[in-house]
């Protein structure tokens, strides 16, 4: 007697807590093995290149802000140095430090995050419990700063908003001092663990000819034994005068890119720390009026500078004919901004690259063979966020 | 090739009449081609010893309404092994079909249908043409300029059906776009009639 066995179609999300957002996954399973995955993105679409096209270039800033939620300036960043590319316009150094020391605070929220919840999908609650906590006392820096937890809309072309707040300074140094005993701590909890690593080890593996073709970056690149990482290869601010390390994994599994994200982290906390160091009283901001508005207090009592402050706010500042494309490695991997601008105050077009658009495509290929109850898993590695996937 | 100008010539002289222009600019190269040569460039540039741009960053479009070829296709690659990046891109006119890179570089499957989806460029040999990032059902190409910034249709649950409906947008207030122009040059219209006035006498 012979059985018709029809394989089983299964929707995981938009509405599932492992999803790590709006995630339409449509599995077809062979009973518990994953034949074919098909994800549908697009339930976070919010038009964000269409609206920048219609903003002046300070107003467009927020945007990039809603990309990748979970590390908001590291793709600010990518925006402010395309425009200042393209103007030509000289950073004050201070103002350098300060964006790459907030970048790496953004690398920081954004690896606890992605660690803790690959665990918590896996089965471990206590890490995303103590990791949270650190993400609050980072986000109040955030705060501090810019005046917002998340969407700091705090880079600028020519450096930032506002200079960081008295003792701001010394209350990361404290954090950069208590924060690698917690890395301690979730290493701990994981790293050896058995259940963990029987969830990770040889899950989702890349290999290097497969993860350059399927365009990864960042972590997952890295991950499967290509060093390669912007912040080196082309470094973009001050990174060139600090000292720091690329951790690169082996194997290209779930578990080898879940150790380059802890690896990671120290290394953001030692950038950090560095940047404290070396960082001098000084500008925050270029001074050429006619891109970065002048203070409060000129405001009072020049003309010039009442003028300047009411047409950078109303017309904003124009950026000259040009085509540009600029790459930072954000978090996630390499996040790009292709500008054009057509010398009007608004951007003629701005393509946003997300890594995590890559990453996802490539669901199907890692996924096809493995049990249903690796897809978190492996999701969870990808380190997936919505704002940028969808934009 | 190490530098970017011994990559350019190094182009120049094995592809030679398939680009049409190159230049150099911010650290990066900017080529020129036409539609039909892009399979033949890109698997030249990906596999050449010089050249290995193994990655395809990304792939996009810009719309130019008021030229006759309207769109033009960009597409961004990147080489780790010379640290060097690449622009290449050619004009289309609007109902024009062009090849797809999905047998080179698996990953532009995704892109290209983004770019389907936001402009509505059409590929050949595409294994999965379909929208992706707008809605199911969704009608027009949110990224073309005359595409308005406020969509066509918006949606609402309604009590009534009991379900999700789409409707025409209505705006309690047109959507309006102010022209900043620095009043030191005069606004636009201002200034349009001054070339006017200026082209008269």
């Amino acid at each position: 007697m012979t059985k018709k066995i029809k394989n089983l179609n299964l929707n995981f999300g938009p509405q599932h807590p492992a999803a790590h957002g709006v995630l339409r996954l449509i599995l077809e399973l062979d009973g518990e093995v994953v034949e074919k995955a098909d994800p549908h993105i697009g339930l976070l679409h919010r038009g964000t290149e269409k609206l920048i096209e219609s903003k002046t270039y300070m107003q467009a800033v927020p945007y990039f802000d809603r990309l990748d939620y979970v590390a908001p300036m590291n793709q600010e960043h990518a925006f402010a140095l395309a425009i200042e590319k393209i103007m030509n316009i000289d950073v004050p150094i201070r103002a350098q430090f300060i964006r790459v020391m907030f970048c790496e605070i953004g690398r920081i929220l954004s690896h606890i995050l992605n660690v803790t919840t690959q665990a918590l999908d896996v089965g471990a609650l206590t890490p995303s419990l103590w990791g949270f906590e650190e993400r609050e006392t980072l986000m109040t820096f955030y705060e501090r700063a810019s005046g917002s937890r998340l969407h700091a809309n705090y880079f600028r072309a020519g450096g930032v908003h506002q200079d960081l707040p008295a003792g701001l300074e010394n209350d990361i140094k404290k954090f950069c001092e208590t924060f690698p005993k917690i890395i301690d701590d979730l290493e701990n909890l994981l790293t050896d663990n058995r259940i963990f690593k029987q969830r990770n080890v040889d899950i989702g593996l890349v290999t290097k000819e497969d993860a350059l073709d399927y365009s990864f970056s960042g972590v997952m690149l890295r991950g499967s034994g290509i060093a390669w990482d912007l912040r080196k290869s082309q470094p973009y601010d001050c990174y060139d005068k600090l000292e720091f390390k690329i951790p690169v994994g082996k194997n290209g599994d779930c578990y080898d890119r879940y150790l380059c994200r802890i690896e990671e982290m120290k290394e953001s906390v030692s950038i950090i720390k560095q940047c404290l160091a070396k960082m001098e009283k000084g500008p925050i901001k270029t001074f050429d009026g006619k891109i970065s508005p002048p203070s409060k207090k000129e405001i009072k009592q020049s003309m010039e500078a009442l003028i300047h402050h009411f047409k950078l706010f109303t017309e904003g500042y124009r950026v000259p004919k040009d085509e540009i494309y600029t790459a930072v490695e954000a978090p996630k991997g390499e996040f790009g901004v292709y500008l054009i601008s057509d010398g009007s105050s608004k951007p003629y077009k701005c393509k946003i690259r997300a890594p995590g658009f890559s990453h996802l495509q490539s669901m199907d290929y890692l996924i096809k063979g493995h049990m249903l109850a690796d897809v978190p898993a492996v999701l969870g590695s990808l380190d997936i966020v919505f704002g940028e996937v969808d934009r | 090739m190490n530098s970017l100008i011994d990559l350019e010539k190094k182009i120049n002289s094995e592809l030679g009449t398939k680009i049409n222009s190159s230049k150099i600019l911010h650290n990066q190269i900017y080529l020129e081609i036409d539609k039909e040569d892009l399979i033949d460039v890109t698997l030249f540039i990906k596999t050449d010893k010089d050249t290995k741009f193994r990655q395809l960053i990304d792939i996009t479009v810009v719309d130019y309404p008021e030229k006759t070829e309207r769109f033009k296709i960009v597409y961004l690659f990147l080489s780790h092994e010379y640290n060097q990046r690449m622009i290449l891109s050619y004009n289309i006119s609007e109902n024009e079909v062009i090849s797809s890179l999905t047998s080179i570089f698996p990953s532009a499957n995704w892109m290209e249908r983004e770019v389907f989806d936001m402009y509505g460029v059409n590929f050949k040999n595409h294994p999965d043409l379909r929208r992706i990032l707008t809605d199911y059902g969704f009608e027009g190409h949110p990224l073309r300029k005359d595409f308005p910034l406020t969509g066509h249709t918006e949606v609402r649950y309604n009590e009534d059906q009991k379900k999700v409906i789409n409707e025409p947008v209505k705006l309690e207030q047109n959507y309006r776009n102010f022209d900043y122009e620095s009043p030191w040059e005069g606004t636009k219209y201002i200034k349009d009639q001054t070339n006017t006035n200026d082209k008269k006498n």
